[in-house]
């Protein structure tokens, strides 16, 4: 069974991203031009104690209740 | 009328918005402990300014599970008035009462100022007591203020007249130089489709008395005591 589970949330296309922007151009400024954009987002891990069958579904749930704000923000889950 | 104010940990507007109320109105006020599940007979809800939770996850994320809010959104879905400011803008958005959400500003500062902002209707609860198009001054102190919806869902809200101010210049022109956070279509503030719930990011609570720059926030506090009164009649 799956001990962890790494959450991440991004904003959705076409949502502007004002810290990746400010990013980006810091990286311009500092000569890597490289790089087209930059998007931020963060993650979570939730570390699973067990006792929930139906971890997948109540994942799903805490993350679209209360890790990511679905009107802005698209979320993933990774499980180990 | 009796008005409740929220009080979360971290909300640090509850006061502004009791002395408002009680001191310079003459109304009564409570605070209500966002802990608690009792509406206490109060004829307006506000959720102050602050932040809550110390704005952790995202402004307002948290505090929307607090035990007093279940209250608010039963006392909201059977037509009570509330007002959210600022951090109860967020806090609004981020539980369902309005649309949309509010996002880091634009150019990632925390703006503290006065602005302008524009009444775009005068037949709501909130801006009985304002002229059509009238230039309020208000302060703002924001860093996540940038209103944003999708293009097809602005649109309906426009539609339906949701938008209830909008930040502007002094002569009330809807500028992009007038707008402080990036938020679309210039907006300071909207109301829900039943015309209850008011969220908006300046501060009302905090431009009522002229030693303190402006008064014009008490038309709005006095549109809801004007439209209360009515009410009960």
């Amino acid at each position: 069974m799956s001990k962890k589970a790494t959450v991440y949330v991004r904003l959705k296309d076409g949502v502007l991203d004002p810290q990746g922007v400010t990013i980006h151009k810091a990286l311009n400024q500092m000569g890597y031009s490289e790089f087209a954009s930059v998007r931020s987002g963060r993650f979570f891990e939730l570390e699973i104690a067990g006792g929930s069958e139906d971890i997948d579904s109540r994942l799903q749930e805490v993350c679209s209740r209360l890790l990511s704000n679905p009107v802005i923000e698209n979320f993933h889950i990774e499980k180990e | 009328m009796k008005v409740g104010v929220v009080t979360f940990p971290g909300s640090n507007c509850d006061y502004d918005a009791y002395a408002a109320i009680r001191h310079v109105m003459g109304e009564q006020a409570t605070f209500l402990w966002h802990q608690s599940t009792d509406l206490e007979g109060c004829d307006l809800i506000i959720l102050p300014g602050g932040f809550s939770y110390g704005d952790y996850l995202r402004a307002g994320a948290i505090a929307r599970f607090s035990p007093i809010m279940d209250k608010v959104v039963m006392f909201a879905n059977s037509g009570g008035l509330v007002m959210g400011i600022c951090n109860g803008f967020q806090v609004l958005t981020e539980c369902g009462l309005l649309p949309g959400a509010l996002m880091r500003n634009r150019h990632l500062r925390f703006s503290c100022r006065y602005v302008s902002i524009r009444a775009e209707r005068t037949d709501t609860a909130f801006t009985g007591r304002c002229r059509q198009h009238e230039v309020l001054r208000i302060p703002i102190a924001h860093g996540e203020g940038n209103y944003f919806y999708h293009d097809d869902q602005i649109r309906r809200l426009e539609d339906n007249g949701q938008v209830l101010f909008r930040y502007c210049d002094a002569e009330g022109q809807v500028t992009s130089e007038a707008n402080p956070n990036g938020s679309i279509n210039n907006i300071g503030g909207i109301m829900n489709a039943e015309g209850n719930v008011l969220g908006m990011m300046p501060h009302p609570e905090r431009a009522v008395e002229p030693i303190l720059g402006s008064d014009d926030g008490l038309k709005i506090l006095e549109s809801v005591r004007h439209a209360l009164s009515y009410q009960s009649v």
